[in-house]
């Protein structure tokens, strides 16, 4: 369910079709100049980290944002409270 | 359009600033203590930076027709270490009764460590002992889901707590959900490259709806943009949010959620 939404899918690219193609260049140009860059990254988790978020906007899914955010986090572990021996109360 | 940024560390910030703000329609702040940006040495410390929230800050804040709230608290950063932790809860009810302060806040996590946990939980403990409303910050970047999760955890422990009366600030697109179904109020950040630009915050917004969201420039020593909240507005305007749902998400709820605080006085802006 959205709430408020009053731009058509045109509307919005028309407004941001620019806006998008900028960021996209500059994610290109970071790229290139990491490549341009002395020594090798290509084994920096970080790297492989930013290649699966590229590839995750490119897909058709919805909610991108939210999983390329889950994709930089890091896991949570429901039993956290056993492992620091902090006993939950309920 | 008058509105309130309910998380603003004016102590770090110029009174040029206030100045800016009420200019920009800003009528009222709430400041939660945090971080210097080094860890303190003694609760003393932490003594006079509680009489600078409660005394100094509304002061200057006044001289610009803004009205100033606090929240009480050693942050998540200084928790870790558990002994001052201990020194700084027992000093903060001397300071509960002052006019303006709103509860204990921001209280959290920062790299999600048992210590932390501890000095959370006590927090929590203290603000129920005071019938106090509750701020929490969640920790930046690749810590901030794993955190977000492990507080509504330790929250889900207090029966008699109230969630309408807790605030879980710096949601973005993967925390706000849990926040806002278990009964959270939630507030959403404006800083570009850390947290929430207005556009995202925005898109958030009209995923999620309008109830129970706050939003904030977080404005503090770093980089950070103390009139963020008019930017928010802004982008808004240009998607044809309607003004009444605007000032919903900048005046009507912060409002609101304050207003749960026995300290929360705030003359109508459109009257006074």
């Amino acid at each position: 369910m959205t709430h408020g939404v009053f731009m058509n899918s045109k509307e919005i690219l028309d407004r941001e079709f620019l806006e998008i193609r900028g960021k996209i260049l500059e994610i290109g140009a970071a790229l290139d100049r990491l490549d341009r860059g002395e020594g090798d990254v290509s084994g920096d988790p970080r790297l492989s980290l930013i290649h699966d978020a590229i590839r995750l906007a490119g897909t058709k899914e919805p909610h991108r944002a939210e999983r390329i955010q889950l994709l930089f986090s890091r896991e949570y572990d429901k039993a956290w409270q056993d492992k620091f021996d902090l006993t939950s109360k309920t | 359009m008058y509105y309130i940024d309910p998380h603003l560390h004016m102590v770090s910030r110029t009174t040029d600033d206030y100045e800016t703000l009420a200019k920009m329609g800003c009528v009222a702040i709430s400041e939660p203590a945090f971080w210097a940006g080094f860890d303190r040495g003694s609760a003393e410390s932490f003594r006079d930076y509680f009489k600078q929230l409660t005394e100094v800050e509304p002061r200057r804040a006044a001289q610009y027709g803004i009205q100033h709230f606090t929240w009480l608290c050693i942050n998540a950063k200084e928790a870790e270490n558990v002994e001052l932790s201990r020194e700084v809860l027992k000093l903060i009810p001397e300071f509960l009764d002052s006019p303006n302060v709103l509860g204990i806040g921001e209280i959290g996590l920062n790299k999600n460590t048992r210590n932390e946990a501890i000095i959370f939980q006590e927090h929590v403990e203290l603000a129920l002992a005071h019938d106090q409303q509750i701020l929490i910050h969640t920790p930046h970047l690749a810590d901030k889901y794993q955190g977000t999760r492990m507080i509504l955890d330790m929250l889900a422990d207090h029966s008699s707590l109230d969630r309408n009366r807790v605030l879980v600030d710096h949601v973005e697109e993967h925390t706000v959900g849990a926040v806002m179904e278990a009964g959270y109020w939630a507030g959403l950040t404006l800083y570009p490259v850390t947290k929430c630009t207005p556009a995202r915050a925005v898109d958030v917004i009209e995923r999620w709806g309008p109830n129970r969201l706050c939003v904030n420039s977080a404005g503090d020593w770093g980089p950070s943009k103390p009139t963020a909240v008019p930017d928010l507005i802004l982008e808004m305007r240009r998607r044809g949010h309607a003004e009444s749902s605007i000032r919903k998400i900048v005046y009507d709820n912060p409002r609101m959620f304050f207003e749960q605080s026995h300290n929360f006085q705030l003359p109508d802006p459109a009257t006074r």
